[in-house]
């Protein structure tokens, strides 16, 4: 066997801070040999980007690696002069960071800072890696590279920029290439085209990849291999797949069982695997098993010792007590954890129903004597809202969900179009008619940071909607309501005096659900409530929302980019494109069965290892200009001639509308039909 | 581009004669007589007399009117007569203001060329001897009045050390060059005179050192604390990830993106240097725009007066232009 690529053993790297040594990495060993691909997961602060800085030596102060060894090609990193790891360094291992909206310098040409590592290496002449670099941007799938590679970062869309922080990975041609979240800040169609480009350079060039993600999926998809990390451990190395399939460590078989799968059967309980507690501090780690304050499975053993990473299976390792024994972890399968899912009521009275909505953003004018452009957010949408059910509202980003979200809540006014909630116009409405209508319908935010007073105490911040609707005079009244409430979302009612910043993300998110049920609502607007969540704790803001419906009966506006999430949650579903409803239709049928094209490519892009993709090139057209015939036919795979005039959004099968010209035109293997 | 500074030159103008209209009301409620300022009181006792004097300087006239006068003759390119010196006062203003900004540039040229390099340094390596020192020169600059500074460098380098020359803009024997700019470092360049360059520069350092001393501290700070802030982006990490030099790095990552801020404070800076030159003037006994604002002042010299908030503000507005230019070239976000 040929020199490894990499080698890690047992790296530690501490943070110096004033508290002490936090162990970030405390002990990480792993492979990959040369062309392999190894995935690293985790959730946020188990120590995976901390692991990635450590191997290129971008480490920063306070940072030091404490112990372990890293080779490269066989070279020892950690006895390197800093001149020879600067040539390494973008040369043979070349990295790529999560945030492409801030990895590249705003006040430099595309050009330059594709071809500075190049002539930095002095691997080409200028001319030469010019021509390059146009051929890299090629590769990555950017049109026109020759003018666009002339221009400045604003100009590019974030999938874009991610492109060109690919191509600046790949400028050298390096024999590793390590990516931190790459795809996290993207929608998922892009984020296909992405891991697609990821796969394609890695099988074509024989590029060894280290893929970082808080997501299995996503590293299933470009990965054979993965490493689980805890707590700054690996605690589960084997091939993806039997990961998914069947995982060895109890963390693993959380993560697996937290997130719904787009493949897998729906259950009539829709409840997911959700661990309690959080991750221990990093300052003060439990002496046996880092896991056991979480574990479900956890036996006297696991507080007193600490496992090692040892071989479960031939080519599995674990570090679990319990599963080394020869113990397999029970299959959880998303589905059937007892109960009953009580199906969608009857179709009566809708709560909500929106017709023909518009919205248009006026931009401020550039000079005096220039046009006033106006960005097309919602062109004319249509949606029935019944109560008790869920209604899912996906698409890419930009395509109008959360304008949709604060026109229904008012928190816009339309440009035109009308809004009919219990019965009552309020498309037009004023401030002061809207006011008992928020008693009745309420939101929570994607951003649970951004969303709570960071100087109220909750119980005030939990009282305050209380008090101002008069639904519970001050003192002990709004104390007993608001312990209630904190107690619904499975806060501790002891906590009403804790500020935000004292709970978790998670946590606040409860708050904030919390916050929106105060005026006991009827309706609930989510937008993204999960997405910057944690799988686990998304599982667990899920079921909590599950759990409450049960309870009290609650109809759910729901948005998420999430499909997999979606289809798990909602009755039913919309999908939208530029501002307009592509199709509508009962969740599980959607899913199995698309009938618009733009809903087939949506699902397929959806990262799950072993399927059929088709990508979707390209990004949606600017919303500056108003639509005119079918939005999607410029990406439009079957797209025709009729296409020019706009589709109606007509009932094609029971139940079911589309607003497309060829209904169930667009098949696929792999997504049904 | 080329629309956008026509546009802005075009508003720039219509500002300045606002400021005008402005500086007229004001001028015309403090309370003081230019009667009294300029015929003695004598004079002044005599009621034909002094309605014969405002009749020839058109005090008689309405406000409005006296405005209306004035921009007529502005539209003419003409500014008026200085009721103190009795020359026009677009001659007065040519013949100070060259040398005010002469000052005011070498100090501006000298904060930035201070200013920049010792922000750079602090922030590469802060922390060190040398961000303290940074920090030290700063709060110098920032913290001594100027008044104070300029008699304390007077008294160290012209009277003690006798290394520097004393006031004034030349040696008080030398012949100033012919008059082409009114710059005088320029002039005798042109002149071919190696000898009354020498002098001018000589002359220049106290003062330009005592006029720019706050605006390094200034500038100094800005520059570290750009210099940080921009160190600290994630395109910085990606340059170090693919492998690129630390000098590379700073000079041609960060440095351009914290460029952005200090031009935003230089422009400031400047038009604070061209006002903040009376008191240098005074001390430096300056034959500058300073000392004939003052005495214009004390005159109530209304034309006088006019005439410089002209000036001023048009400098002002013109610098502002520049920086918003500078922008556009350091900034791709805010090019069209
Ligand atoms: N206040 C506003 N002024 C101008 N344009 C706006 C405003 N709010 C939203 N837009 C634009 O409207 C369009 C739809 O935005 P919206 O936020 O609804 O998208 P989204 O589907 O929720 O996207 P994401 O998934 O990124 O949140 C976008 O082009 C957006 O830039
Ligand atoms: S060792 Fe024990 S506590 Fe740790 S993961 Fe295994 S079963 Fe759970
Ligand atoms: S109407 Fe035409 S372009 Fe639009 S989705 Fe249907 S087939 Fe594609
Ligand atoms: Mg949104």
């Amino acid at each position: 066997m040929s020199t490894p690529t990499l080698e890690v053993e047992d790296l530690r790297t501490v943070f110096l801070t004033d508290a002490g040594a936090v162990r970030a990495v405390d002990g990480v060993s792993f492979t990959v040999g040369a062309g392999e691909t190894l995935g690293i997961v985790g959730e946020s602060g188990s120590g995976k980007s901390v692991t990635a800085l450590s191997l290129m030596r971008l480490l920063e102060e306070p940072a030091r690696i404490a112990g372990g060894s890293i080779r490269f090609q066989g070279r020892d990193l950690l006895a390197m002069r800093p001149e020879e790891l600067r040539a390494l360094r973008g040369d043979r291992m070349a990295m790529v960071f999560q945030d492409p909206m801030t990895g590249l310098n705003p006040v430099i040409r595309i050009l330059r800072q594709l071809t500075e590592p190049m002539v930095g290496h002095g691997r080409f002449a200028a001319p030469e890696a010019r021509r390059r670099a146009v051929g890299l941007l090629v590769r990555m799938g950017i049109t026109a590279p020759e003018r666009s590679i002339l221009r400045f970062p604003h100009e590019f869309s974030g999938g874009m920029r991610q492109r060109v922080m690919l191509a600046m990975g790949f400028a050298n041609d390096p024999a590793l290439l390590i990516a931190d979240e790459p795809t996290t800040a993207l929608d998922v169609t892009i984020q296909a085209q992405i891991l697609d480009l990821l796969r394609q350079l890695n099988a074509e060039f024989g590029t060894a990849i280290l893929l970082i993600s808080h997501d299995l999926s996503v590293i299933g998809s470009v990965c054979r291999r993965v490493a689980v990390m805890y707590a700054g451990e690996v605690v589960e190395e084997a091939v993806t797949e039997a990961v998914l399939a069947d995982p060895r460590h109890p963390y693993a078989w959380a993560l697996v069982n937290a997130v719904p799968r787009i493949d897998q059967p729906l259950g009539a309980d829709r409840r997911l695997v959700s661990i309690e507690g959080a991750p221990p501090d990093a300052l003060n780690l439990p002496q046996g098993c880092r896991f056991a304050p979480r574990c479900p499975f956890k036996v006297e053993r696991c507080e007193r010792e600490h496992p090692p990473l040892a071989e479960v299976a031939p080519g599995r390792l674990a570090r679990c007590w319990v599963t080394q024994a020869g113990q397999v972890l029970p299959k959880a399968g998303g589905a059937g954890l007892g109960g009953v899912r009580p199906p969608p009521p009857p179709a009566a009275e809708p709560l909500l129903a929106v017709r023909g909505l518009v919205k248009h953003f006026p931009l401020p004018r550039e000079s005096f004597f220039a046009p006033r452009r106006v960005v097309h957010a919602v062109n004319g949408i249509d949606l029935d809202v019944a109560r008790g059910e869920t209604l899912g509202i996906v698409g890419e980003s930009g395509c109008g969900k959360s304008t949709l979200a604060r026109l229904v809540t008012r928190i816009h006014a339309p440009t035109a179009g009308s809004i009919v909630f219990g019965g009552q116009e309020i498309a037009g409405a004023s401030p002061a008619a809207i006011r008992p209508l928020r008693r009745r319908m309420q939101m929570v935010f994607q951003d649970p940071y951004a969303s709570l007073n960071p100087r109220m105490t909750i119980g005030d911040t939990l009282a305050e909607p209380l008090v101002a609707h008069g639904l519970a005079r001050r003192g002990v009244e709004v104390r007993d309501r608001v312990g209630g409430l904190l107690e619904m979302v499975g806060l501790n009612p002891a906590w009403v005096s804790r500020f935000p910043h004292e709970f978790s993300g998670g946590q606040r998110q409860r708050i904030s659900i919390a916050r929106a049920l105060a005026l006991e609502p009827e309706m609930i607007v989510a937008d993204e409530p999960i997405s910057a969540l944690d799988v686990n704790i998304q599982a667990q803001i899920l079921n909590l929302m599950l759990d409450l419906q049960q309870r009290m009966g609650l109809t759910y506006l729901f948005i998420a980019h999430d499909l997999a999430v979606v289809r798990h949650l909602c009755d039913r579903v919309v999908v939208l494109y530029l501002g307009k409803v592509m199709e509508s239709a009962p969740a599980e049928a959607l899913f199995a069965r698309p009938l618009h094209p733009y809903t087939g490519v949506l699902i397929s892009a959806v990262p799950e290892p072993g399927r059929q993709r088709v990508l979707l090139q390209g990004e949606p057209p600017s919303t500056l200009a108003p639509p005119r015939g079918c939005p999607f036919r410029g990406r439009c795979p079957i797209a025709q001639p009729v296409c020019e005039t706009m589709p109606p959004l007509a009932e094609a099968e029971a139940g079911r509308w589309v607003a497309c010209h060829f209904p169930g035109g667009f098949s696929h293997a792999g997504l049904g039909a | 581009m080329l629309r956008t500074v026509v546009t802005r030159l075009a508003g720039a103008a219509v500002m300045a004669v606002l400021a005008t209209l402005v500086i007229f009301l004001i001028a015309n409620t403090v309370p003081g007589d230019p009667v009294l300022a300029q015929l003695g009181d004598i004079a002044a006792s005599n009621p034909a007399t002094v309605a014969e004097w405002r009749a020839k300087w058109g005090l008689d006239l309405p406000l409005w009117e006296q405005y209306l006068i004035f921009l007529r003759g502005l539209a003419q390119g003409d500014l008026g007569t200085s009721i103190a010196s009795q020359r026009p006062v677009l001659e007065d203003i040519a013949q100070y203001a060259p040398a005010t900004v002469e000052l005011a540039s070498i100090a501006f040229l000298l904060a930035l060329g201070i200013g920049i390099p010792l922000g750079i340094a602090a922030a590469v390596w802060r922390d060190s001897w040398v961000d303290a020192a940074a920090r030290v020169v700063s709060l110098i600059g920032v913290s001594s009045p100027t008044f104070w500074l300029a008699f304390i460098m007077l008294a160290i380098f012209y009277g003690g050390l006798q290394i520097a020359p004393g006031p004034g803009r030349l040696d008080p024997i030398a012949f100033p060059p012919d008059e082409v700019t009114g710059f005088f470092l320029v002039d005798t360049l042109l002149a071919g005179d190696w000898e009354g360059f020498r002098d001018a520069a000589a002359h220049l350092v106290l003062p330009s050192i005592v006029l720019a001393a706050a605006t390094i501290g200034l500038i100094t700070r800005t520059t570290r604390a750009a210099m940080l802030e921009a160190m600290g982006q994630d395109y910085v990490r990606v340059s170090r990830a693919k492998g690129m030099r630390e000098r590379y790095t700073i000079l041609r990552h960060v440095l351009p993106n914290a460029l952005i801020p200090v031009v935003t404070l230089g422009g400031l800076a400047y038009a604070n240097l061209l006002a903040g030159a009376v008191m240098t003037e005074t001390v430096f006994s300056w034959p500058g725009l300073g000392r004939y604002t003052f005495r214009s002042a004390a005159a109530l010299d209304f034309p006088a007066i006019m005439g410089i908030t002209l000036v001023v503000s048009v400098t002002y507005l013109l610098v502002n232009l520049l920086v918003d230019l500078s922008y556009a070239m350091l900034d791709p976000r805010v090019r069209r």
